[in-house]
């Protein structure tokens, strides 16, 4: 790998400063799981690398009033680990731990699947669909951007100069509320998604959905909040009534790319069936957490 | 540019090594410390030839740092034998023929020893899971799921019966 200056500061601040005042490049390395094979493969020539594990708070899950806080380098093992947070956030949780393989669970993190901006991550869509909140530190001090307000486009964010993830506060569900996660690969484990899907819902106790949120990735150059899904499910029972117009408004959202995983035709008809299956997880789970 | 000094345990003992930022674990490992056990399979953590065991988590040394080992604990595939004594993982690996070429078998090894620390009794579905991120491209993994859950019987104390010879 070419040189690279190296800094573990030990506090926000020092973090921000580093990387306000860094000449060149500056990267923050998390879990690196992605930032070093970027920087193996040349895409990425970054001065300085800034590792953010040092910073107290960075890697960590806590409760802090109505919302679990969970630190932006925390491994996914942490989170798959934690049975509080898998009972509050199954969907969440799924989505973490659809991340690469046991080595690469040991390091990945929530910013850093956020943050490499790919439309497929995995963890992002349920952290959307769970009303995340990125707390992000800047040299003007932090802000509280929606998880959604990241990612702009492959590989792009709304981050500016200066500032990066700190951790991400997930308002606690409420009574009935739960979500789910799924993905299309053309396996069982070890490849990136043809179509994510993540569906949080709150349903009444009879099990009408009365809050609904959904969200596809891997279909459009960033994770795609589906408002006519969440329609399709709000004020109605799981049948299949309900089931058939969640499918064609997730079908509607799609603008997927013809790749090597998926024509554009194959990506969209997935996400209508994921969304079936996803949102039928979730009613499930949803039902049960009364 | 200067080096980074870093301090860590690794298999047991306190090591000290110098290194540039860029170097990673891995790199650190064979050429600073002359442990050669951990191999260079893709470089892009998907092959797990270079798994190690950092505080606990398995990690792709080829996708950590030097620098970053700084004060943690870490053990290789040098550091799952007690001395002579092969720890069941090895032992069943070799009773099974687990191996052919052999350049995957220590990123298995300390998985496998990993998925057997937290987990006593893993099914073989549970096993090959837990195992998806080590490649081999010469043995297959039959032998090596039967190895692993072997080593899993020997240490829940049960004799499972030795592969015929």
């Amino acid at each position: 790998m070419p040189r690279v200056n190296y800094q573990a500061p030990t506090t926000v601040d020092d973090a921000v400063k580093l990387l306000a005042g860094a000449s060149g490049i500056a990267k923050i390395l998390s879990g690196g799981t992605d930032l070093l094979v970027q920087l193996k493969s040349g895409r990425l020539k970054p001065d300085l690398i800034i590792d953010t594990k040092r910073i107290p708070g960075l890697i960590g899950i806590r409760e802090e009033g109505d919302a679990w806080v969970i630190g932006a380098a925390t491994p996914g093992v942490m989170l798959s680990e934690h049975k509080q947070l898998e009972h509050a956030f199954p969907g969440v949780v799924e989505g973490v731990d659809l991340i690469g393989s046991m080595q690469i669970q040991g390091r990945c993190s929530l910013a850093g699947n956020l943050c490499n901006a790919s439309p497929a991550a995995d963890s992002v869509p349920p952290l959307i669909t769970a009303g995340g909140i990125a707390i992000v530190a800047g040299p003007n001090g932090r802000r509280e951007v929606p998880v959604e307000k990241i990612v702009t486009g492959p590989g792009q964010t709304s981050l500016a100069k200066g500032e990066f993830v700190v951790e991400f506060r997930l308002p606690k569900p409420k009574q009935r509320q739960s979500d789910a996660y799924l993905r299309f690969i053309p396996r069982t484990e070890m490849d990136i998604a043809v179509v994510g899907c993540a569906v949080n819902v709150t349903l009444d106790a009879g099990g009408t959905c009365t809050d609904a949120r959904v969200c596809l990735g891997a279909v459009a150059p960033t994770q795609v909040i589906v408002d006519d899904a969440a329609k399709a499910l709000i004020g109605h029972k799981l049948d299949d009534a309900t089931l058939q117009s969640l499918d064609a408004a997730a079908q509607r959202a799609c603008k997927p790319i013809n790749d090597k995983r998926g024509t554009i035709e194959y990506r969209t008809k997935v996400a209508g069936v994921l969304a079936r299956r996803t949102a039928a997880i979730a009613f499930d789970r949803a039902a049960s957490r009364a | 540019m200067s080096k980074h000094h870093v301090s860590t345990v690794i298999n047991g003992e306190p090591m000290e090594f110098l290194c540039e930022a860029q170097q990673t674990l891995l790199d650190c490992l064979r050429d600073e410390m002359g442990l050669t056990g951990s191999k260079e399979g893709c470089g892009s953590g998907d092959c797990g030839a270079c798994t190690v065991i950092c505080d606990g988590k398995l990690v792709c040394s080829c996708l950590m740092l030097g620098v970053e080992a700084e004060g943690r604990t870490i053990t290789t595939v040098e550091g799952v034998a007690q001395g002579d004594k092969l720890h069941p993982v090895q032992q069943k690996f070799l009773e099974h023929a687990a191996l052919q070429c052999g350049f995957c078998t220590p990123g298995f090894i300390v998985a496998a020893k990993a998925l057997l620390d937290e987990n006593k009794n893993p099914t073989e579905e549970e096993t090959r899971y837990w195992l998806a991120g080590n490649l081999c491209r010469c043995t297959g993994y039959d032998k090596i799921i039967r190895a692993v859950l072997d080593a899993a019987a020997v240490m829940r104390g049960e004799n499972p019966p030795s592969p015929a010879a």
